[in-house]
């Protein structure tokens, strides 16, 4: 009798699973106690993604209030105060509370699924960097019942000094920095060390999903990074309460030191939180594309390429300040040089869908949004570094534009393309196809009424960060389109919300594997059971959800008929 | 499909062209500058083009028809295609890099006979000083340049990092504590700018802009004398109201309150602040419904202007609590209360 007879004759369902049996531990609390006590990483996991998404909206709020004052000149809608503290709330939440939050919440939640584990490393870490998210937020929004920080994400000094800026909004901020930062350095040691030590048996680097690969550079970078702004913000918090003066030229310190550690530290960050949605995006486009991606090595060698640049190019956040040409034009190359492994991911995607058989599914409508649209981000990212232009751009709503082509039309889009991806996965049932591609629609045509346009305002003069503008400017067409953009943008987004609340409950019932995808989270049920895995197959290829149909139909039962086949080689 | 990718690209590159994407051109050498965005638009619009036709190309033609069930072709990669576009990208953007860098030497290159005009920013207004005749200095809070005169302007800053602007003549200089930071420029056409601070430097950012004023080289001279013998007279005549009131009027134009405020006395008509020419009154007003003195209004208004705004303007001047104190406090505010009719030692 044949290993394959025995299992056709056998549902796989009636097979009895191994079992851990425990002895001497507590019940597993329920309800609110097991969601606060819990450390799977697949519940942490959906935390992550419930608050982010929380942060998100919130965020996209103080985005519509900020468009609704800037829609007519001399509004007085927000006062100049309400419009700096929503100003700077807006890009904090999204940089910190949003983007790089969010992607750890698909990582922690795909990472172990994608290389075959059952957790993370270090599961309570897992936790104690959730929580640590959780209260950097929430300490920072406090901050909305006292005094609010009106200095910007960046806060530059002097203006975030004590003198310029009493109260403690800044302190909020600083303390936001320190949780969130401790967040994702322990959260990156977790992936790190999951990543390096957890794959499935046969699953060498050259046979890593590209998204894992993504989130193991994701975390290389917020290790490396998170340490300067750490110390940056301890600095600015001395200087403000103990008056150490390391920002202070009348104590010989140097105002330029904070934008150095700043953006030592935020130049990585933009690629902290583009790389893992670049990650998303090589997973979608092969899946939907049902051809297998192309030049895995080059996509994989990028995304190291990326960062290793990414950590040399920080200064080009500063060509208007006094820098020395030499020190300039080694920002400027280095600035254009990261480029080059940007456009191998690009055309190793395009290469992808090329004679490819394009299943258009929602993820693959955000995904090619996705493209377009980070790709006009890359090269006006590109027009900013050759500083004589960027003399002129510098500090525009020229860079508001290219700033958000490459975070909300890139990461944004790429992470929804991730979201509609993995939610039957999250939750065993599909996302509503027409509602997606409404919300898809309206979120690409709102994504671009509104900062296409930006892109004009900017050469034409206007200056990022006013409250106001006067009549006289020229720039009331481009502020009224924009704001009308930010709306539809917003509509796109909330349909999304309802899609997802709606589907959690009505959602068609997925299966295990709704898009014949490639890897190996896929091969669990979904939602997955507790430890993920009863039988990790041996991993043979980049694709091994692929050789396991293959297999399967080899052995003569319809692929996606069997919840959890026997592995391969057993 | 390439040659539908060629056309698009020919049209696109001619739409990017035709757009007057920035202001005015209204120093030498901005041409430079523009040009550079032109190439890098020719540039840049060909590849957008290209990605986007062959994105279009694959979703019209690659599509999966309904039914169809099949795998796409099953292509690992190509080293060869993978060398191609490292390559070309790798010298494309060092080609940009290497004009960017040619262009750079130019702009900031030493000019003959320049002029040195010192630049300080401060929340939320520019000053200017300039060299006068006979080695005095001129200050003036309107930036009035001559035609075809190379400019040296060295900046600083009292307060903040600010950030030197003039739109038209292109270049952008922060203003950094602790630092004078420089730029030149040379104007050419005559005319009426704005100087545009583009760091958020507090919550009057979006009110701090000062006016440029390109006149003809004659005109420059006899403003320039104008502006040193005015200074003069008044210096001189300072001594005509009580001594507590001139030393007032001096502090109202070193701390450069007539950027935003309009006072008839010292000569400024600043309009994003309400104009003091009245204030005794206002102060009469306001200070009654709040309980305080006329004098006690004013000083409040300085140290702690958000404490109350007058209806209709922005709350956005920053508190000058420690940098203007003590005598000369008092004297500013008998200043203003005497010229604007109030008690005051007004002789």
């Amino acid at each position: 009798m044949t290993t394959t007879e025995y299992v056709a004759e056998r549902p796989i369902a009636a097979v009895p699973r191994p079992e851990v049996v425990l002895h001497g531990l507590r019940e597993r609390p329920r309800g609110w106690l097991e969601w606060l006590t819990t450390t799977d990483h697949k519940k942490i996991g959906i935390l992550y993604l419930y608050s982010t998404f929380i942060f998100f909206l919130i965020g996209g709020v103080e985005a519509l209030m900020m468009r609704l004052q800037l829609a007519v000149p001399t509004n007085t809608l927000l006062t100049p105060k309400a419009y700096n503290a929503v100003m700077t709330m807006h890009g904090t939440t999204m940089v910190f509370l949003f983007v790089v939050p969010v992607l750890a919440g698909f990582g922690n939640y795909f990472v172990p699924l994608m290389i075959g584990a059952r957790d993370m490393a270090f599961p309570r870490l897992n936790a104690l960097s959730f929580w640590l998210l959780f209260f950097g937020g929430i300490v920072f929004y406090v901050s909305v019942f006292f005094h609010p920080p009106t200095a910007g994400w960046t806060m530059y000094t002097p203006l975030t000094e004590e003198a310029f800026s009493p109260g403690g909004g800044v302190d909020a901020w600083i303390f936001l920095i320190h949780l969130t930062g401790l967040s994702s350095l322990v959260g990156a040691v977790n992936f790190v060390a999951t990543i390096h030590n957890m794959r499935a048996k046969g699953m060498g680097w050259a046979r890593m999903p590209l998204f894992v690969w993504s989130i193991l550079i994701y975390s290389y970078l917020l290790i490396l990074a998170l340490p300067a702004v750490a110390a940056g913000v301890t600095m600015l918090l001395t200087d403000r309460h103990l008056d150490t003066g390391f920002f202070n030229p009348a104590n010989g310190g140097d105002p330029l030191l904070w934008q150095h550690l700043f953006w030592f530290f935020g130049h990585p960050e933009v690629y902290i939180m583009v790389l893992p949605a670049f990650g998303m995006i090589s997973e979608v486009i092969p899946v939907f594309s049902r051809k297998p991606i192309f030049g895995y090595k080059a996509i994989a060698a990028s995304t190291a390429a990326i960062a290793f640049l990414g950590m040399l190019v920080w200064a080009h956040h500063m060509f208007t300040t006094p820098t020395a040409t030499v020190v300039l034009a080694f920002f400027m190359l280095s600035s254009f040089t990261i480029g080059v492994p940007t456009g191998i991911k690009i055309f190793n995607w395009l290469a992808t869908m090329w004679r490819g058989s394009l299943v258009f599914k929602t993820p693959l409508y955000f995904a090619c949004g996705f493209l377009a649209q980070f790709v006009i981000g890359g090269i006006s990212g590109i027009m900013l570094a050759v500083f004589p232009v960027d003399w002129q751009l510098h500090d525009t709503y020229f860079v508001v534009a290219h700033f958000h082509y490459t975070l909300f039309g890139g990461a944004i889009f790429g992470l929804f393309a991730g979201l509609y991806y993995w939610f039957p996965k999250m939750s065993g049932r599909l996302m509503n196809e027409t509602l997606g591609k409404i919300s898809f629609w309206l979120m690409f045509i709102g994504f671009n009424t509104t900062f296409l346009v930006q892109h004009a305002a900017g050469t034409s003069g206007m200056p990022r960060r006013i409250y106001t503008y006067y009549s006289t400017s020229g720039w009331e067409g481009y502020n009224l389109v924009s704001t009308i953009g930010a709306f539809i943008l917003a509509t796109g987004v909330l349909l999304t919300v309802i899609n997802l609340i709606r589907s959690i409950k009505h959602g068609q019932k997925a299966g295990n594997d709704p898009w014949k995808a490639n890897t190996l989270e896929w091969f669990t049920t979904s939602p997955p059971p507790e430890n993920n895995f009863d039988v990790v197959p041996r991993i043979r290829s980049a694709e091994p959800m692929k050789d396991i149909r293959r297999d399967v139909a080899a052995g003569g039962r319809a692929a996606g008929s069997v919840a959890q086949p026997v592995a391969p080689g057993t | 499909m390439l040659a539908i990718g060629a056309v698009a690209s020919v049209v696109g590159v001619a739409i990017a062209l035709s757009i007057d994407w920035f202001p005015t051109r209204a120093a030498a050498k901005v041409n430079e500058i523009d040009t550079l965005y032109r190439v890098l638009l020719s540039v840049s619009v060909p590849i957008f083009v290209l990605v986007m036709t062959v994105a279009i190309y694959s979703v019209v033609k690659f599509r999966a028809r309904p039914g169809d069930m099949s795998d796409g072709a099953p292509i690992h990669g190509s080293t060869r295609l993978e060398v191609i576009w490292v390559t070309i990208p790798f010298l494309l953007v060092t080609g940009l890099a290497i004009y960017g860098w040619v262009v750079l030497n130019d702009v900031e290159a030493k000019q003959q006979g320049e002029t040195v005009v010192k630049v300080r920013g401060q929340q939320f207004t520019w000053h200017f000083q300039y060299p006068g005749p006979n080695g005095k200095t001129v200050d003036s809070d309107v930036l009035y340049l001559a035609r075809d005169q190379p400019y040296k302007f060295e900046i600083t800053t009292s307060d903040v990092i600010h950030s030197f602007w003039v739109p038209e003549f292109r270049l952008k200089q922060d203003a950094v504590p602790g630092q004078t930071t420089h730029v030149r420029i040379t104007p050419d056409r005559v005319g009426t700018y704005a100087v545009v601070c583009a760091e958020l430097c507090g919550l009057g950012h979006a009110t701090m802009r000062n006016t440029v004023r390109v006149v003809e080289p004659n005109q420059f001279k006899a403003w320039l004398e104008q502006q040193a013998r005015g200074a003069a007279a008044t210096a001189g005549g300072g001594a005509a109201p009580g001594g507590g009131a001139a030393a007032g009027k001096q502090v109202f134009t070193s701390n450069g309150c007539g950027a935003c405020h309009t006072l008839a006395d010292a000569g400024t008509s600043g309009t994003t602040g309400p104009k003091l020419d009245d204030i005794a009154a206002a102060a009469a007003k306001f200070g009654k419904q709040r309980g305080l003195t006329a004098a006690k209004y004013v000083k409040q208004s300085i140290e702690d202007p958000t404490a109350f705004v007058v209806p209709g303007y922005p709350p956005v001047m920053p508190s000058f609590k420690g940098r203007v104190q003590g005598a000369e406090l008092d004297a500013l505010v008998e200043y203003l209360l005497s010229v604007s009719g109030g008690k005051g030692g007004s002789g």
